[in-house]
C-alpha cells in the first residue's frame, strides 16, 4: 500500500474551499441546515445548556469551541437526540433541521439518526468485520441486494479515505485496525447511510498526529457533500478545518461567526480571552 | 540538602535485605496449593476407573450402548441414563438460553432501574436456592401443574409428535428438563446481565447513532460484544444441568427406560447414582454405578473442553489473527 494509491480517494482540499476560508463569509446569507432556538438541556435537575440559539450553515464546517465542561458535547448530542437513551437527560426548545423541529415527539428517530451521523471521541467499531461494520447501517435502512451493498460499502470506504488500506482484508475484525483507521471506518460507517449532517465530537483526540491530519483532510472533502459540526480537540484544529466557529462558555453560546473573524477579531471579550489563551 | 545526604549514607550502612527469599517461598507455596487441584482431580479419576473396572470388564463397550438395567439379572447398561441426562439437559438449555438472554436484555435495556434492581435481586436469590428445594417444589407443585395443565395442552396441540404422547403423569423427563431450566436460568441471566452492563455506552450510542432500534443494538452490537462471556455463562449452566442430582431425582420418575415420549419417566446418571447406591448389594451393581459416574465425568470433561476451545477460538478471532 503506497501513499499515492491511498491519496487517490482523498481529494486535495478544493481550491474553492481554500478561498472560502480566506474570505469572511456572512453566515446569514447562507442556507441554514440547523436552526436552534432557546435550547435548554438538563441532566436530571442540573441544567447544562442555557438558551442556545444558532444557525448552522449548510455545506460548511462549523466548529464548536470552549473550555472543558462548557457543554459542547451536550449541545451536539441534541441534534440526533442520542441523549435520549439516558432516562434523566432532557432537552427543551427548538432544533430545526431542514425546517423540521426534531425535538417534536412525532419525529422518526431512526430516520433522524440516518440523516444525522455521529462520530465519537474514541473510535467505536462494532464487534464485527470491517465489511460488516459498513454494511450494517446500509442493511438497516435499505433493501439492497448483495451486490448493491458491496458497491455501497466500497463507495463509503473510499469516501472515508480507507478503501486502499482495507480492501484486501474486508473480512477481518474491525478491532484489528489502528486507532486512526478505526476512526475513518466510523466516518465511513456514518457516510454509508447517506447522512446530510455529520456531528464529530473531538474525533481526533484519541489518535496520533499523522492519523489526525488524514482525518482533517477527509473533513475538508466532506464539506462538499455534507454539513459538518465539529468539536475540535484544540483551537489549531478549529482554525485549520472550520468555516464557522461558535464559542461556548458555561452552557451559553457567547459568540458565533466566521472562524477567521472569531480567531482574529472577536466581538466578545470572553471569546478574545479564550482565543488568546487567557483562560480555558 | 545536608540532611538528605546524611539519610542516604544511613541507608547505605544498613545490611541489605534479601528480597528474593520470601519470593521463592511464596512461589513454592503457591505451586503446592495449585498442586492440590491436580491431586484431587487425579484422585477422583483414579478411584472411578478402579471401581468401575469390573463393570467394564464384564460388559465391555456395550455398557455404553445397552439400555437394560436389571439388578436382579445382573445386567447393566448406561444408555438410558446417558439418554436421560442429555435429553433433560437439552430441554433445560433450549428453554433457559433464550429466556435468560431476553430477561437480561430486559433488565439492562428496557426496565426502569428500580424494576431492574428488584428483578435482578430476585434472580440472584433464585440462583442461591438449594436444589433440594427446587426438587420439592417440582414434585409437589410443578408436577401437578404439568399433569393437569401443561401436558394435556401439549398432547392436544402437539400430540401428533411422538415427543408429546402418552398419559400425563406430571413427573417425567420433560418436567425434569423444565425444573433444570428454572435452575440454570438465574445463572445465565445474572452473568448475561453483567456482560451486557459492561458494553461501553459509547458503543451502544454508535449503534443507535446509525439508526438502530433498541433490538438491533442489542442483537447486533451488545450481544455480539459480550458473546464470549455469554457463551461462558451458557456452558456454566450446562455443566450445572448435566450434574444436577437432587431436583432431578425428585421429578424424573427414575425408570431405566428410553422412551420417545418426554412425558414418560426416565433417569439421569446423577439421579441413578443418588437413588441406587443404597441398594447396590452386589459388587457388579456397585461397579456399574461407578462406571456410570465415570461416564458422567467423561461427558462433563468433553463439554468443558469444547467450551474451552470455543471461547479460546472466539478470543483469537476477536484479536484478529486467524
Ligand atoms: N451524563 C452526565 N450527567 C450529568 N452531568 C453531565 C453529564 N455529562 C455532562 N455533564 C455535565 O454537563 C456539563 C457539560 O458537559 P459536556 O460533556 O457537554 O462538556 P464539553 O464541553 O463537551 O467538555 P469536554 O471538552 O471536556 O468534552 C458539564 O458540567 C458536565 O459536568
Ligand atoms: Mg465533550
Amino acid at each position: 500500500m503506497t501513499a499515492t494509491e491511498e491519496r487517490v480517494f482523498v481529494k486535495p482540499p478544493s481550491e474553492v474551499a481554500k478561498q472560502r476560508r480566506g474570505e469572511i463569509e456572512d453566515a446569514s446569507r447562507l442556507p441554514v441546515k440547523v436552526k436552534i432556538r432557546s435550547l435548554n438541556f438538563y441532566y436530571g435537575g442540573q441544567q447544562a445548556l442555557f438558551n442556545n440559539s444558532i444557525d448552522i450553515p449548510a455545506f460548511r464546517v462549523t466548529a464548536i469551541i470552549g473550555p472543558s465542561g462548557c457543554g459542547k458535547s451536550t449541545h451536539i448530542r441534541v441534534y440526533n437526540r442520542i441523549f435520549e437513551i439516558y432516562r434523566s437527560h432532557r432537552a427543551e426548545g427548538i432544533v430545526e433541521i431542514d425546517g423540521k423541529n426534531v425535538l417534536s415527539p412525532v419525529t422518526d428517530l431512526l430516520k433522524l439518526r440516518k440523516k444525522v451521523g455521529m462520530i465519537f471521541q474514541r473510535p467505536t467499531p462494532f464487534p464485527m468485520s470491517i465489511y460488516d461494520n459498513i454494511a450494517y447501517g446500509i442493511k438497516l435502512h435499505y433493501r439492497a441486494s448483495r451486490g448493491e451493498i458491496a458497491d455501497r460499502v466500497e463507495d463509503a470506504l473510499k469516501r472515508g479515505a480507507l478503501w486502499g488500506e482495507v480492501k484486501d482484508k474486508l473480512s477481518e475484525p474491525a478491532t484489528a485496525l489502528s486507532g486512526g483507521q478505526q476512526q475513518r471506518l466510523c466516518i465511513a460507517r456514518a457516510i454509508a447511510v447517506e447522512p446530510e449532517l455529520i456531528l464529530m465530537d473531538e474525533p481526533c483526540s484519541a489518535i496520533d498526529p499523522v492519523a489526525t491530519s488524514k482525518i482533517e483532510d477527509l473533513i475538508e472533502t466532506l464539506r462538499d457533500s455534507y454539513t459538518v459540526v465539529l468539536v475540535p480537540h484544540n483551537m489549531q484544529q478549529a482554525a485549520r478545518v472550520s468555516d464557522f466557529t461558535a464559542f461556548f462558555y458555561k452552557g451559553h453560546i457567547v459568540e458565533f461567526g466566521p472562524t477567521k473573524k472569531i480567531f482574529t477579531n472577536p466581538d466578545n471579550k470572553q471569546t478574545e480571552d479564550y482565543i488568546t489563551g487567557r483562560f480555558g | 540538602m545536608k540532611e538528605s545526604t546524611a539519610a542516604i549514607a544511613n541507608v547505605a550502612t544498613c545490611a541489605p535485605r534479601d528480597q528474593s527469599r520470601p519470593d521463592a517461598v511464596f512461589k513454592w507455596l503457591a505451586a503446592a496449593c495449585a498442586l492440590v487441584v491436580i491431586v484431587i482431580m487425579a484422585g477422583i479419576f483414579f478411584e472411578l476407573v478402579r471401581n468401575s473396572g469390573m463393570a467394564f470388564r464384564e460388559f465391555g463397550f456395550s455398557f455404553l450402548t445397552s439400555d437394560s438395567w436389571n439388578p436382579i439379572a445382573g445386567e447393566f447398561g448406561a444408555a438410558s441414563s446417558i439418554y436421560g441426562t442429555l435429553v433433560s439437559t437439552g430441554i433445560a438449555m433450549i428453554i433457559a438460553i433464550p429466556l435468560s438472554i431476553i430477561i437480561a436484555v430486559y433488565l439492562v435495556e428496557v426496565a426502569h432501574p428500580k424494576v431492574s434492581g428488584l428483578i435482578g435481586g430476585a434472580v440472584e436469590l433464585l440462583a442461591a436456592v438449594p436444589s433440594i428445594i427446587y426438587g420439592m417444589w417440582g414434585l409437589f407443585v410443578f408436577a401437578a401443574l404439568m399433569q393437569t395443565h401443561v401436558q394435556p395442552f401439549l398432547s392436544r396441540h402437539l400430540g401428533a409428535l411422538p415427543l408429546f404422547q402418552g398419559p400425563p403423569m406430571g413427573i417425567g423427563v420433560l418436567t425434569a428438563g423444565l425444573i433444570l431450566a428454572f435452575m440454570v436460568l438465574p445463572f445465565i441471566t445474572a452473568i448475561t446481565r453483567d456482560v451486557l452492563m459492561m458494553v461501553p455506552p459509547v458503543l451502544k450510542e454508535s449503534a443507535y447513532g446509525v439508526g438502530s432500534t433498541m433490538w438491533e443494538t442489542v442483537r447486533f452490537v451488545s450481544l455480539k460484544y459480550g458473546r464470549r462471556g455469554i457463551v461462558g455463562a451458557v456452558f456454566l449452566g450446562f455443566g450445572r444441568a448435566l450434574g444436577e442430582t437432587m431436583a432431578v431425582t425428585f421429578v424424573i420418575g427414575n425408570s431405566h427406560r428410553i422412551s420417545a415420549s418426554l412425558f414418560s419417566a426416565g433417569n439421569t446418571i446423577a439421579s441413578s447414582l443418588a437413588n441406587e447406591f443404597n441398594e447396590a448389594s452386589e459388587p457388579i451393581y456397585l461397579s456399574s454405578l461407578f462406571a456410570l459416574a465415570l461416564v458422567l465425568f467423561g461427558i462433563t470433561l468433553v463439554f468443558q473442553t469444547i467450551a474451552h476451545y470455543w471461547v479460546a477460538r472466539m478470543q483469537r478471532l476477536e484479536a484478529g489473527d486467524r
